[in-house]
């Protein structure tokens, strides 16, 4: 690997780094209890959870490092933190 | 799956479980969008986030040094200027960065009045390079090098007020936020990238690791603090306090046992005098900002 000048870095590579091998504990999202209001997007500390065409979250679980925040913060209770099974 | 991510801040960032810092940064670029230049001093954002010849940003990025953090800053505000271009430029530190090292770079820089955003992530100490304590860092927190023992309660001196101080040099806009509220700070770094002058933005980002909480209780720490009046979400325009978050305010204790930094003030045995003092700190907060909401009895 030979150091380019100024060490530049292709935009946003990191994404070849997939930190979802750390978890340990696994969100599962009840869908049915799930009130679309995007709060589990939004404080998300990796930013891996995208919404599908109807609202309802949906985790990168290639990347989800398992820190549980969605499910702390979660107003419906609508997350779950399962041990991970690999 | 790998779908789109849903942001400027890839994921892939190396950042612990739960890191208030990678919230912080991702809500940064949101507000800010792509039309921005990020200058990173040396800290734990800085390392998480581009390990080369990896980066998790997706605008411009360039790594000062610890120190001149705000003159790289500074020199490509002029830069830009000088070809007639509008991109806005961010400056992101730690407190290390930010409260001790980088200061005299900062204040040259807000004296000279270049037209950038200083955003520091406040997790009060040297987190990257291992929990030493910074001017961040509260009164009898327990960090490496002031650790709480026989001889010790942690360290001993208060948090350095670097909002106030970079309000004496004129700033037009100075203001603190807190990764538990991402909204209010998403609004912050708005205003402060639409205000034209030097401007600062202080981050509260409780670190789990180095804290020594779990880290889904991120948020939930963070609020604490504000509910307890030990950390004040205020904005101040051209050195005028104009707006205060308010809580019904809770004793520090609730904040301060759920942390493995103030541990020594509960066990073995609960350090009343010490607690007391930090009260002190948090009834001075209210008094000076008026946090206080008045219940109705």
């Amino acid at each position: 690997m030979a150091l380019g000048l100024g060490c530049s870095a292709k935009p946003g590579k990191a994404k070849e780094n997939r930190t979802g091998s750390w978890r340990t504990f696994r969100p599962e999202f009840l869908h049915e209890k799930c009130t679309k209001c995007g709060l589990c997007s939004l404080v998300c500390p990796e930013g891996c959870i995208a919404e599908d065409g109807e609202g309802q979250p949906v985790p990168d679980y290639d990347y989800c490092k398992g820190c549980g925040i969605c499910a702390e913060e979660c107003p419906g209770q609508a997350i779950e933190m399962k041990k991970e099974e690999k | 799956m790998t779908g789109e991510s849903c942001g400027l801040f890839e994921y892939g960032h190396r950042a612990c479980g739960g890191c208030a810092a990678a919230m912080a940064a991702r809500t940064i670029l949101d507000a800010a969008g792509k039309d921005t230049i990020i200058v990173s001093a040396t800290g734990c954002m800085e390392v998480f986030s581009t390990p080369y010849p990896e980066t998790a940003w997706k605008v411009p990025w360039i790594h000062s040094l610890f120190e001149n953090n705000s003159a790289v800053a500074s020199g490509i505000v002029a830069s830009l200027k000088k070809q007639g271009r509008k991109e806005k430029v961010i400056a992101l530190g730690g407190d290390g960065a930010t409260f001790d090292i980088g200061i005299l770079c900062l204040s040259g820089a807000f004296e000279r009045g270049h037209d950038f955003v200083y955003i520091c992530y406040d997790n009060e100490a040297y987190m990257n390079t291992g929990i030493q304590r910074s001017g961040a860092t509260p009164y009898d927190a327990s960090t490496t090098t002031s650790p709480a023992g026989k001889c010790s309660t942690g360290n001993r001196r208060p948090k350095k007020d670097l909002p106030m101080i970079l309000a004496a040099h004129g700033a037009p806009y100075v203001a603190t936020a807190s990764v538990a509220y991402l909204p209010d700070l998403k609004k912050k770094v708005e205003k402060a990238i639409a205000t034209e002058g030097p401007c600062y933005l202080q981050v509260h980002a409780p670190c789990c690791t180095g804290w020594g909480f779990e880290g889904e209780k991120t948020m939930t720490i963070g609020k604490l603090a504000i509910e307890t009046g030990l950390w004040v979400n205020y904005e101040m325009e051209d050195g005028k306090v104009t707006r205060v978050k308010k809580v019904v305010r809770k004793p520090v204790e609730v904040y301060l046992k759920e942390q493995r930094r103030f541990r020594h003030l509960f066990k073995p045995k609960l350090n009343e005098t010490e607690i007391a003092k930090i009260q002190a700190v948090a009834d001075r907060n209210a008094e000076r900002f008026g946090i206080d909401i008045k219940l109705k009895k």
